[in-house]
């Protein structure tokens, strides 16, 4: 294997320790897993998080309610926005901030634009790990678009900054949501060539089909969330169950799958990317006029009363969770994040990767929609 | 599409259908012969604008990572609401997040598009940022300007990206509304106009404050002010009044007619509204009871000096209260019936009642200052025996003397501050119908607005009509804009840059006022020297003139061979050194006579230096 060194471990002496990662190209960043291989299959993983360290959790701590914003989004590398929101819901929720309507449709939206971003990412990083480099590029060229449309937005491409306690940080720019229907017309209509080239391929098929299977049982018991949960065929939608920003305005469904394996689990990103579109479309109609910020106290002054709170919301890989606590000052008491990546990455990959074949160790990570940095705060 | 249907079992050419794209032109930018251009949000290296940048400080101050210094610039000149601090950006740590953007009070501080700076010396990442207005050497125009060269150094120009905007603004622009008496209701009697905040009115204003201090620099008597706004915000006004007592000792006065020149340097007032410093001063005044029970301040030892201080204005009571403290025996002298100097007289009671000036005299009385009030120096008690009885003498008479325009019947008409001290301490004069007030300083305005009042009184239901006539214009005339905009509210009407020629008397009545158009007030030199169109003449129909033109003071109670010794400054006023002394050892001065931004906070602030002179003059003499 590339880059990994092996050893002979006790027991059998068929039995081989690998570390697969962090220098790996099948690895979803600063991340790495051990495996006992006998042959080529796996005997047992052990995820190895805590090469992204950075502390996130505890420097929260330190700093003030409004200092926070340029660092929850950093948690999530690929999708700022969910970390931005439910910063701003929980930090609203204890200190019983209003949001404007119109604000809502704006999160709402640039929610969805962030969604599509990162499924493109994923996207690419499935098929560049199953060698369709083509459609990989094609995929970050989307990404790309999606960023050059949140960099009109909010004036960053990957570290948003966007979303804000009292609505927004910044109203549409003049025309931006003819910019915004023309890009995902752009991206849309290559859908039947992604489908070509990539969903509908026999390669892409043999190489995703009962991969990584999982039953809806197990899927609950292991506390998977998102594609995971929903490929197993449970419609299951934190966007439904517990509506948040304007996700009750519209019309939109939650798209399943019941196979509960890799293949199901890129399906379901297929088509969440597409119902996503759809309903950035519905939004932009129904969006009323009006403001998008009600502006919040003096940051150097900004109290919030003590109190606890634990907001949820559906990230791009699942359900995202915080669980905030003030005591009364100028900084959190305790921030703690429950991330998608967290259970997806570590419980359920160790399980999974148990019989597994060395080749599908990237297949089945990929398709759990691991992001290192969700996991290491 | 069909969502359920596995269509991945077909033939293993199939992708080969899109071998077409290689005969498509390609989407990707061939960077950097077709460059990106970013949004017009985007959030790049900063721009700074030094002219309008204060140096307050909040970019730092907000910064997350800390990447934010304040570095003193040699070249720029500190002023009052202008530091010679401009922000410094590591960008070694920067993260772009611009909440430095949405903080600056000023909106000088901006995000340009410019996003490229390679450098083999990571020193050149620490940066002062400016924009093309005053740095023309690293801006260029678009002709010139090369993305092979993009660094720090070599940028573009008119290339702003993520900028301010007031109504996503971190700070407050918007004061809390103060509630006032109406203008109609208000002209029928001497209620006090401005009715104070209540405890939450003040804790929101106070909770706008961003803790940058410029105040506390253009303030003359450098009051904590950003500490005690923080003690209001925190709900502890009797901390605020502690606060405030270190450098002011007369908050109740101050809190209602202070010039506020901290105001004037509030970094909100720049793009908003400043924070309501007075009001919140008053609120603290007004909203403890009793000042001992609050401050609970114990005097120092007695040292056994005397100190004798003439005149109970703002300076004269600061000089007693400090000292007091100090453990010096004081004797304040003034010819009043009560404390307050010129502002027992000046200020109308709907501006000052006189309640409030005794709230913070009988504080200081209560440190054992002794008040001998209704006692003229150099009538009642001569100048020489003060000198003779006592350790060290201040002085802080003010300019308590009416000046004359001294224009053709001018001994028909009245002077300011007799008019205003009977209308508030004795009995009203009778006003006219049509009175014209002469003036363009709030000493007029106060006239006029008494007129007013007392006409609505002593003519109730009838018309009656008062105006002013001012040699400056709207736009010099040295009446506070406030003031001249609750004149107007209230009817008065002005005549701005007309000067009085003639009062036209006939059958022994006054008939009005001949006015002439002023060419100039000021000459070239800026000196006060007023030029008029001789042929372009106005005249004002009225019953009564009154003259506010301004004060001058009075020395006559100090004998002649001690006056010739006082030095005056070519201001004519007297003049002091460091310590507040006049060339005349033991006697100390202050106030009006002292320094010429004629009001009480500076009164204060010369009392401050006084204070701390005599106690040195006092404790050098003992050793």
């Amino acid at each position: 294997m590339n880059g990994t060194s092996g050893n002979k471990t006790s027991g059998s002496s068929r039995e081989l320790e690998l570390y697969f990662g962090p220098q790996h190209l099948g690895m979803v960043g600063n991340f790495s897993i051990t495996l006992k291989v006998e042959g080529d299959r796996i005997l047992e993983a052990r995820a190895n998080p805590g090469f992204l360290h950075r502390g996130f959790e505890k420097l929260m701590e330190y700093r003030t309610w409004i200092q926070n914003f340029p660092m929850v989004c950093r948690i999530n590398v690929i999708e700022s926005g969910s970390m931005e929101m439910i910063y701003s819901m929980a930090v609203e929720s204890l200190a019983q901030i209003e949001v404007p309507e119109r604000a809502h449709y704006v999160r709402s939206i640039y929610l969805e634009l962030c969604r599509v971003s990162s499924h493109l990412f994923g996207l690419w990083a499935y098929s560049n790990m199953l060698g369709f480099d083509t459609v990989a590029q094609w995929a970050m060229y989307h990404r790309d678009l999606i960023l050059d449309l949140l960099e009109e937005l909010t004036g960053g491409r990957v570290y948003n900054i966007f979303i804000w306690p009292g609505g927004v940080r910044r109203d549409f720019p003049k025309g931006f949501e003819d910019r915004i229907v023309e890009t995902l017309h752009t991206i849309g209509s290559c859908v039947p060539d992604y489908n070509t080239a990539f969903f509908d391929n026999r390669i892409f098929y043999e190489r995703s089909k009962g991969i990584g299977r999982i039953t809806q049982q197990e899927a609950k018991e292991l506390g998977a969330t998102g594609q995971t949960l929903r490929a197993t065929g449970l419609k299951f939608d934190i966007r439904k169950v517990a509506p948040y920003a304007a996700y009750d305005k519209v019309e939109w469904d939650v798209p399943v799958r019941e196979d509960g394996d890799a293949y199901s689990r890129i399906l379901v990103i297929r088509d969440e990317m597409i119902e996503s579109v759809h309903m950035i479309f519905k939004l932009l109609e129904a969006m009323p006029q009006g403001p998008v910020y009600n502006r919040i106290p003096n940051p150097f002054k900004w109290k919030i009363p003590p109190g606890d709170t634990y907001v949820r919301c559906e990230s791009s890989r699942g359900e995202l969770g915080l669980y905030l606590v003030s005591d009364g000052g100028e900084r959190p008491y305790r921030v703690h994040f429950r991330t998608p990546s967290y259970t997806n990455g570590l419980i359920l990959l160790e399980k999974l990767l148990q019989g597994a074949s060395i080749a599908d160790v990237g297949n089945i990570m990929i398709s759990l929609y691991v992001v290192a940095p969700e996991i290491d705060r | 599409m069909k969502q359920n249907k596995e269509r991945g079992t077909g033939s293993l050419l199939r992708p080969l259908k899109t071998i077409g794209f290689v005969l498509r032109k390609p989407q990707t930018l061939r960077y950097p012969f077709e460059p990106k251009e970013p949004a017009p949000r985007y959030r790049g290296f900063h721009l700074n604008d030094w002219e309008k940048c204060t140096g307050c400080g909040n970019c730092a101050e907000i910064c997350p990572n800390q990447a934010i210094n304040m570095v003193e610039i040699a070249e720029i000149q500190p002023q009052p609401g202008m530091k010679n601090e401009r922000p410094q950006l590591d960008y070694g740590r920067c993260c772009f997040c611009g909440l430095c953007v949405d903080i600056c009070p000023a909106g000088s501080l901006r995000l340009s598009r410019d996003y490229f700076h390679i450098h083999f010396d990571p020193k050149t990442f620490v940066f002062v940022p400016q924009d093309d207005k005053t740095d023309h050497e690293h801006f260029y125009p678009i002709e010139e300007y090369s993305i092979f060269k993009a660094s720090l150094t070599h940028r573009r120009q008119d290339y702003e990206g993520f900028g301010p905007d007031l109504n996503f603004a971190l700070f407050d622009p918007q004061r809390v509304p103060m509630n006032e008496v109406e203008p109609d209701k208000r002209v029928l009697s001497f209620v006090e106009q401005v009715l104070g905040y209540d405890r939450q009115e003040a804790r929101a204003e106070a909770s706008r404050c961003l803790e940058c201090k410029l105040c506390e620099e253009a303030c003359p008597a450098h009051m904590k002010i950003s500490d005690y706004i923080k003690a209001i915000y925190e709900d502890q006004p009797a901390e605020a009044l502690r606060e405030i007592f270190e450098d002011n000792p007369i908050p109740s006065i101050c809190g209602r007619i202070c010039m506020k020149h901290c105001e004037k340097a509030c970094s909100l007032s720049i793009r908003g509204e400043p924070l309501a410093i007075r009001w919140l001063k008053r609120f603290v005044a007004d909203s403890i009871t009793d000042y001992q029970v609050a401050l609970d301040q114990k005097t120092a030892e007695p040292s056994g000096k005397k100190v004798a201080v003439i005149g109970a204005g703002p300076s004269g009571l600061s000089v007693a209260y400090f000292l007091s403290l100090k453990g010096h025996k004081v004797v304040v002298f003034d010819s009043l019936p009560g404390g307050g100097g010129t502002l027992r007289v000046g200020p109308p009671p709907y501006r000052l009642p006189l309640e409030a000036i005794d709230k913070d005299v009988d504080y200081i009385a209560s440190l054992g200052v002794e008040f001998r009030f209704n006692t003229t120096v150099g009538k009642d008690v001569l100048f020489e025996d003060i000198l003779k009885g006592y350790d060290a003498v201040f002085v802080g008479v003010g300019t308590g003397v009416s000046r004359s325009t001294k224009v053709t019947n001018s001994d028909r008409a009245h002077l300011a501050l007799p008019f205003l001290e009977q209308s508030k301490l004795g009995t009203p004069v009778k006003v006219g119908k049509e009175v014209i007030v002469i003036g363009g300083g709030n000493v007029a305005i106060d006239v006029a607005r008494v007129a007013l009042r007392l006409q609505h009184i002593q003519y109730p239901n009838e018309a009656v009509v008062t105006k002013i006539v001012s040699l400056e214009d709207w736009d010099e005339m040295p009446a506070t804009k406030e003031e001249i905009e609750d004149a107007k509210a209230e009817g008065i009407r002005f005549n701005p840059g007309w000067g009085p020629k003639e009062i036209k008397v006939a059958d022994g009545k006054v008939q009005g006022l001949l006015c002439m158009k002023v060419k100039a007030v000021f000459d070239e030199t800026g000196r006060f020297n007023p030029t008029f169109y001789e042929d372009e003449l106005m005249f004002l129909e009225g019953d009564m003139v009154i003259e506010a033109i301004g004060q001058g003071a009075d020395f006559s109670f100090i004998p002649q061979q001690i006056l010739e010794k006082l030095e005056f400054t070519p201001w004519g006023k007297v003049k002091v050194d460091e310590n507040g002394m006049t060339t005349i050892p033991g006697i100390f001065a202050g106030g009006d006579i002292v320094n010429l931004n004629l009001d009480a906070v500076t009164a204060i602030a010369d009392a401050k230096v006084a204070a701390e002179g005599i106690d040195k003059w006092l404790r050098r003499k003992t050793t």
